[in-house]
This record gives structure tokens, C-alpha cells and sequence, in this order.
């Protein structure tokens, strides 16, 4: 412990050291903390970030301990304080009453001899000394500084701390002040322990052996003791406190967060489709109107759900019987058209081109009808996957094969690029035939005599096909309006090729069924390039396609 | 082309037009439109093909079917207007051997009808086996250990396909093409659904199928002889 100020006159000591110590110990245990937060610091993070409860207690706990701290080292320094001035006040007056009681015996002795005046020191010093065994106080006297007297008496201590311990800043003060009392806080050895002593020095008339310094030094150990006791309880109180305060955090944060989690826990059940999940609610506080608030909103999200689906049903059944009212006579007309038709040789031109134009529009109507069918089944969300394992290279080499027909009426050339090793992905073997189907006849239609190229590649997580033509092309902001219904790409060129303008939009949808990609680029003059991706397995998400869908670019 | 056939469609316009077509072609055609006689007419025409609406009034088609399969192995082409994977998976398993989608092209159903009864013609005498199977291609019967096992003739015809060539793994395709007649790619759940069915007869576990077994990313061939 660091000594008080230098000895001035009444000098006010403090225990700052105490309070040193308290905040010593504090950082002790936050420097521990951090290092355990060091160790588990991830698994913490994530049970601070997930746990409100934890956060609000916690938070709690350290806002009580900080307060219970400031607290207790304030009433630690003001009772300190008020021990010490207590301390030296009643030592002062001791001390004042014992020195009179000194200078009077040294009065009215009559020695004069060295001897004699060295017993009559002894009995004085005799009468000064506490009777007790435990001293409460020790005390010195000694041949002030500026003595001159030839008569030198011995210095004599009262117990075990004497002369040596009494600072020169005191001796200085005495003699610079012979008729007054100098106190000065100081540090003492006693029995091995420093502790804090209170001293005070005054300067008595030993008849002609001249002035001599008396000194009383009281230690601290009492006081001491007190703190200590007064540090430990301010110590244990605090940490009750904390956990209390804690306990009361975790007990009300439980009764706010429990209805919170429950009401979270059948926030995911409801999100999962249970429908039918609602909350407990009892009473009228915030809590249940959270839950008659939560349930109310359950309840119109029920129904409406309930009305979405009934909708739905609504549509695919509306789509359903669309389909087979409409197919029924559609059936009749087709087989007497066809019969119609393969009868024409015998009617009269006018007639005979007519079941060709009949036969014809019927053949538009019917794929347009199919086409419509399909895609109000997207909208209706009935279309599924039957899934199984598909090589892409077998699928898109079927397809380009039954496009052979109509690639040599359009005099173009199909080239295809396969890899040697197969190209699996999980897919609906009939959506993707019906995508490449696609991709391949347009390409044929829009090629103007020039060879088409279809290429496969695959990676470990997505398969991709590339279907480019170097016909026409696309003008900019074209590549994302082919997915369009019934877009064209120049209204006013005329109507030559058969399709519905229904079928990119559907391969956009069976594209999408699978998670897949289908995308278009163009250039004008330069052709276009439609690319399917999609992934290997069912439900797995693309990150990149393994074929470039741009061609200037390397990589997708 | 010779041979009875019966419709059995609520539609008038589209059976009398299924008459004028199939009458085109030599056969005899009979006209039922109701679920409910539907079953008692078979049994009367005795046909030699069975086109079956899948939407009836009454009994439905689907159930006709059942009860049709349940007297008999007739071939069944089923007509629907329905092309979902559920609507086709739930035809075929109620007995149908094949389907055609309205609307559909004379030629095409001509070419179904064809396939399914071109099988009158007769097989020379022929004798197979597969697993601890018999197959007498002529008699038309298959057992195991003396006892017959009743096939419908495509069951019997997608065995024997299966049969004469062990070592031959069939594709979905190629199967389409010798059982089905199918020129051009047709419909790969017809021989999934069939397939099933047969195991469910000829094998002794048919969850571990050892008579026609499953040869993954390719199709089917006939277990160890």
C-alpha cells in the first residue's frame, strides 16, 4: 500500500488503494472473462445473437454489477475515510493529553544528572505506554534535531516500532513547529505487515537535558481489519445482488420471451403449412392480445390460403374440363376431316383445296389448343415432374433426328457436339424433349439455309444445352421477349412458320419445373443462341452453367 | 384387317365417326355408350378389341376397364383427353394396354388398333425359358413348375420380347417398338406401368424382381435363364 501524502501539517489521508485494489480485482476477472469468451467466442456469438433472454439478463446482470460496484466503492471511500479522520482525531487528542501529561512530569522533576534524568525519561515513558499486551499505541521519544543541550539522553520506544519508523518530513515539521502537534499518515511494519499507522510528533522540555521529540504512533490494524471485513461483505452483498438481479431478469424475460418463442415455434408451423396451429391465450395483458392478434391473423391468412387453393382447384378443374370438352368433338372434326381429306381427289378444286386449308387450320388449332392447355396447367400450378435419370446426349440426339424431316425441307444442316462420356441430370425426360423439341425446330425455322449446332456439356453439378443458328438474330433487349406469349419478332413480317407462339413460353416453364435456366442471346445478323441449364439433381439450385451462353465470353 | 371391335363412348358424334373409320378398315364395330351396359355388351360381342372412353356417364372407364381385365386379357385402348402423368399412370394400371389422346388422328388410332390385334397372326411353335419359367410361345401359356400363370396377351407379348433374347438389354424405346408398335417414340410410362404389372404376376418377390429386371439408366432385361 502506498504511503498518504508527505507528511504537511493535518494532512488528509486517503484509502485510495483499497478502491485500487477493488478495480484491480474487477479488471482480474473481466481480463478471465474475455479469455473464456476468447475460447468459445463462435458458439457464444451465436447464442447471444439467437438468445434474447440471454442477451437481456446478461446485459442485466452487468448493468446491476456495474452500478453495485460504483456503489460499494464510493460507500467503501467515504467509510474509509470517516474511520481514518475518526483514527486521527481521537489519536490527536490522546496524543495531546499524553504529551501535557509528559511535560508535566518533566516539570516538576528535580533531576539533574544524566543518570537521573535517564530513569526519570524511563518512567515517563513508563506511564505513556499502553498497559494492554496488543499495543493500540507506540511511542518514541527522542532528542529533537535542533538540541543543542550537552546533557544527551538515550532514545527510548515503547514496543516494537520505534525511531526508525517516524519519517524525516516529521522530524522536520517538529522542530520547525516545537509548540505544535504534527500529524502525517504513514506506513509501519508490524510483525512482518505493512500496515498504515497514524503518527503524531510534539516536542516536550526535559528540564535542562533540553527539547526532546515525543511521538505517538497509532496503527491502522483495527481500522484495517474493518475495511477488509467492511470489502469482503461489500464483495459478497454485491455478487448476491448481481445473481439476484439476474434471477429476477431471467425469471420476467422468461414470462415476456416464453410466449414470444411459443408464439415463433407456431409462427414456423403455421409457415410449414399446418394451418390449423394457434396460439394459447389466456388473460388480457400485451401477451394475450399478442396471441388473439397472432391467431387473428392466422385465421385470415387460413382463409385466405383456403380460398387461393379453392381457386386453384377451381382452375385446374376449369382447365380439366376445358380440356376434355373441348378434345371430344375436336376428335370428330380431325377424323372427318382426315377422311374428308383423303378423299379430295374426287371433288371439284375449289372444294378439294378447301379440306386442304380445313385440314390445314385444323392441324394450327389443334397444337394451339394443346399449347393453351399446357400453360394455363403452369398457371394453375398442377404441372409436376416425373422424374428419372435422363442422358441429355440421347434426348437432344432423338429430338434433332425427328427434326431431320424438317430441316431438309428447309435445306439447313444440323451438327451436333456431344461429349463422349454420358451427360445425367434427374429431369422429366418428357419436358426436356419438349424443351430441346423446341429449341431445335426454331432454330431450323430461323436459319435461313445455315447449319445449326447443338452442343452438350456437363460439369459435376449441371448439365447444358446450347441450340445456336446463324440466322437473323436478335436485336438488343429481343433475348428476353422470345419467352414472351405469343411474341413475335417483327410483327409485320408475314406469318411462314407453324408455330403456336406459345412454345418458348412453355419451355421457360419446364425449364423452371426443374430449377433449371433457359435463356436466349442474339446479335442481329449474327444468329441466336438459346441455352438450357439444369441441375443434376432435383431440387439443387444452379450456381453456373457449364456452357457460355454468350459465345464471345469463356466462361458462363 | 379383320376383327370386332367394341366403342364404348358416351359421344355420339365421335362413336358414330370411330364407326365410319374403323368400318373403313374391315373391321366390325360395335357401339355401347354407357358405363353401366358396358361390360354386358363384351360379354355379348365378344370383341376382339376394346376402345374405351376414360369419361363416362355411370360406371366410369376406368372401372369398366377393371372389370373387363378382371374377365378377361382383351387388348384395351384407352381414349382420354387427359395427358397428366397421374390421368395416364391410373389408366394403364386399371388394365389398359395402351391410350390414345383426343384429339387424335385416324391414322393414329388405325396404327394402335393395328398393333394390338396383329398378334392373330400365328407364331410358329416356340419354346422358352426364363428364371424357373416356361413359355410356350404358340400355346399362348407361361408356367411355373406345371403351373399356368394368366397373362393378358401384352403381358404374355412383352415376356416373350423379353425372353427370346436374355442377353439383350431393351430400352423403353425399343420395347415400345416390338410390343407396342409404336413407329415413332410413344409414350414411355405404357412400358413402366406394364412392366410392373407383369412382375406383380410372374415374379415371386416382386419388390426383387429376378424374371425382368431393371438395368438403371437403360431399361429391361430378362433375368438369368
Amino acid at each position: 500500500m502506498p504511503a498518504g501524502p508527505p507528511g504537511a501539517p493535518g494532512t488528509q489521508p486517503t484509502l485510495a488503494g483499497h478502491v485500487h485494489h477493488l478495480r484491480r480485482a474487477i479488471v482480474d476477472v473481466a481480463e478471465r472473462a474475455d479469455a473464456v469468451v476468447g475460447v468459445g467466442a463462435r458458439r457464444l456469438h451465436r447464442a447471444w445473437r439467437q438468445s434474447l433472454q440471454l442477451r437481456v439478463v446478461s446485459t442485466t446482470v452487468l448493468l446491476a454489477s456495474l452500478v453495485v460496484g460504483l456503489l460499494g466503492a464510493y460507500l467503501y471511500n467515504e467509510v474509509s475515510q470517516g474511520l481514518v479522520e475518526q483514527k486521527i482525531t481521537s489519536s490527536q487528542y490522546e496524543a495531546r493529553n499524553l504529551t501535557r501529561e509528559a511535560q508535566d512530569r518533566w516539570d516538576s522533576s528535580a533531576s539533574r544528572t544524566v543518570g537521573e534524568l535517564n530513569i526519570v525519561a524511563g518512567d515517563i515513558m513508563q506511564g505513556l505506554k499502553p498497559s494492554d499486551p496488543a499495543p493500540t499505541r507506540y511511542v518514541v521519544m527522542a532528542r529533537s534535531v535542533d538540541n543543542t543541550s550537552p546533557t544527551v539522553l538515550g532514545t527510548i520506544e515503547s514496543g516494537s516500532v520505534g525511531l526508525s519508523a517516524i519519517r524525516a518530513e516529521l522530524k522536520a515539521a517538529v522542530a520547525a513547529h516545537p509548540k505544535q502537534q504534527q500529524t502525517q499518515v504513514s506506513e509501519v511494519i508490524i510483525g512482518g505487515e505493512r500496515v498504515p499507522a497514524v503518527m503524531i510528533g510534539s516536542q516536550v522540555q526535559a528540564s535542562s537535558a533540553g527539547p526532546y521529540d515525543l511521538y505517538f504512533i497509532y496503527p491502522l490494524q483495527a481500522e484495517q481489519a474493518t475495511m477488509v471485513f467492511i470489502q469482503n461483505a461489500f464483495l459478497v452483498a454485491g455478487l448476491i445482488l448481481a445473481v439476484l438481479v439476474g434471477a429476477v431478469a431471467w425469471v420476467v424475460t422468461r414470462q415476456v420471451v416464453t410466449p414470444v418463442r411459443r408464439a415463433a415455434a407456431v409462427a414456423q408451423r403455421l409457415s410449414s403449412g399446418k394451418l390449423n396451429e394457434r396460439m394459447a391465450s389466456h388473460g388480457e395483458d400485451d401477451l394475450a392480445r399478442l396471441a388473439t392478434s397472432f391467431n387473428e391473423m392466422a385465421d385470415s391468412l387460413q382463409t385466405q390460403i383456403r380460398q387461393l387453393e379453392g381457386l386453384s382447384r377451381v382452375q385446374q378443374r376449369f382447365v380439366s374440363d376445358v380440356s376434355h370438352e373441348l378434345r371430344t368433338p375436336l376428335t370428330t372434326i380431325r377424323m372427318a376431316v382426315d377422311l374428308i381429306h383423303s378423299e379430295r381427289g374426287a371433288f371439284e378444286p375449289s372444294v378439294a383445296r378447301s379440306a386442304e386449308l380445313l385440314q390445314g387450320e385444323l392441324d394450327r388449332f389443334e397444337s394451339l389448343l394443346a399449347d393453351l392447355l399446357e400453360i394455363s396447367r403452369f398457371d394453375a400450378g398442377a404441372a409436376a415432374l416425373d422424374v428419372e435419370s435422363v442422358d441429355l446426349r440421347t434426348t437432344l440426339t432423338k429430338v434433332v433426328e425427328a427434326a431431320r424431316p424438317l430441316a431438309e425441307r428447309r435445306q439447313c444442316e444440323v451438327h451436333l457436339d456431344l461429349p463422349s462420356r454420358p451427360c445425367e441430370a434427374e429431369a422429366d425426360e418428357r419436358r426436356v424433349e419438349r424443351i430441346l423439341r423446341n429449341l431445335v425446330v426454331n432454330a431450323i425455322e430461323h436459319s435461313e439455309g445455315r447449319p445449326v449446332l447443338a452442343t452438350v456439356r456437363c460439369d459435376a453439378d449441371a448439365v447444358a444445352v446450347v441450340v445456336e443458328d446463324h440466322g437473323v438474330g436478335l436485336r438488343a433487349g429481343e433475348a428476353s421477349m422470345v419467352f414472351n406469349r405469343f411474341w413475335r419478332a417483327d410483327p409485320a413480317r408475314a406469318r411462314t412458320t407453324g408455330g403456336t407462339g406459345l412454345g418458348l413460353a412453355i419451355a421457360l416453364e419446364d425449364a423452371r419445373l426443374h430449377n433449371g435456366w433457359l435463356q436466349a442471346w442474339g446479335r442481329p445478323g449474327a444468329g441466336a443462341r438459346f441455352r438450357l441449364s439444369l441441375p443434376r439433381r432435383t431440387g439443387a439450385s444452379l450456381v453456373r452453367s457449364p456452357l457460355p451462353l454468350d459465345p464471345d465470353e469463356d466462361d458462363a | 384387317m379383320k376383327g370386332r371391335v367394341l366403342v364404348v363412348d358416351d359421344d355420339l358424334a365421335l362413336a358414330e365417326m370411330l364407326g365410319i373409320v374403323l368400318r373403313n378398315e374391315g373391321l366390325e364395330v360395335t357401339h355401347v355408350a354407357e358405363g353401366n351396359s358396358a361390360v354386358a355388351a363384351f360379354r355379348d360381342s365378344r370383341p376382339d378389341l376394346v376402345l374405351l372412353d376414360v369419361m363416362l356417364p355411370g360406371i366410369d372407364g376406368l372401372e369398366v376397364c377393371r372389370r373387363i381385365r378382371a374377365e378377361s386379357g382383351v387388348p384395351i385402348v384407352m381414349l382420354t383427353a387427359k395427358t397428366d402423368t397421374v390421368d395416364v399412370v391410373v389408366g394403364l394400371e386399371s388394365g389398359a394396354d395402351d391410350y390414345v389422346v383426343k384429339p387424335f388422328k385416324p391414322q393414329e388410332l388405325i396404327a394402335r388398333v393395328r398393333a394390338r390385334l396383329r398378334r392373330g397372326d400365328e407364331p410358329e411353335p416356340e419354346r422358352l425359358t426364363i428364371g424357373d419359367l416356361t413359355i410356350d410361345v404358340a400355346g399362348h401359356s407361361v408356367k411355373r413348375a406345371g403351373q399356368p400363370l394368366n397373362l393378358t396377351p401384352l403381358e404374355f407379348d412383352l415376356l416373350v420380347a423379353l425372353a427370346r433374347k436374355p442377353w439383350q438389354v431393351f430400352t423403353r424405346e425399343v420395347l415400345l417398338e416390338q410390343v407396342w408398335g409404336y413407329r415413332h417414340a410413344g409414350d414411355t410410362r405404357l412400358v413402366n406401368v406394364h412392366v410392373q404389372r407383369l412382375r406383380s404376376k410372374v415374379e415371386t418377390d416382386p419388390e426383387r424382381p429376378e424374371i425382368v429386371v431393371t438395368v438403371r439408366g437403360v431399361g429391361y432385361k430378362a433375368g438369368p435363364a
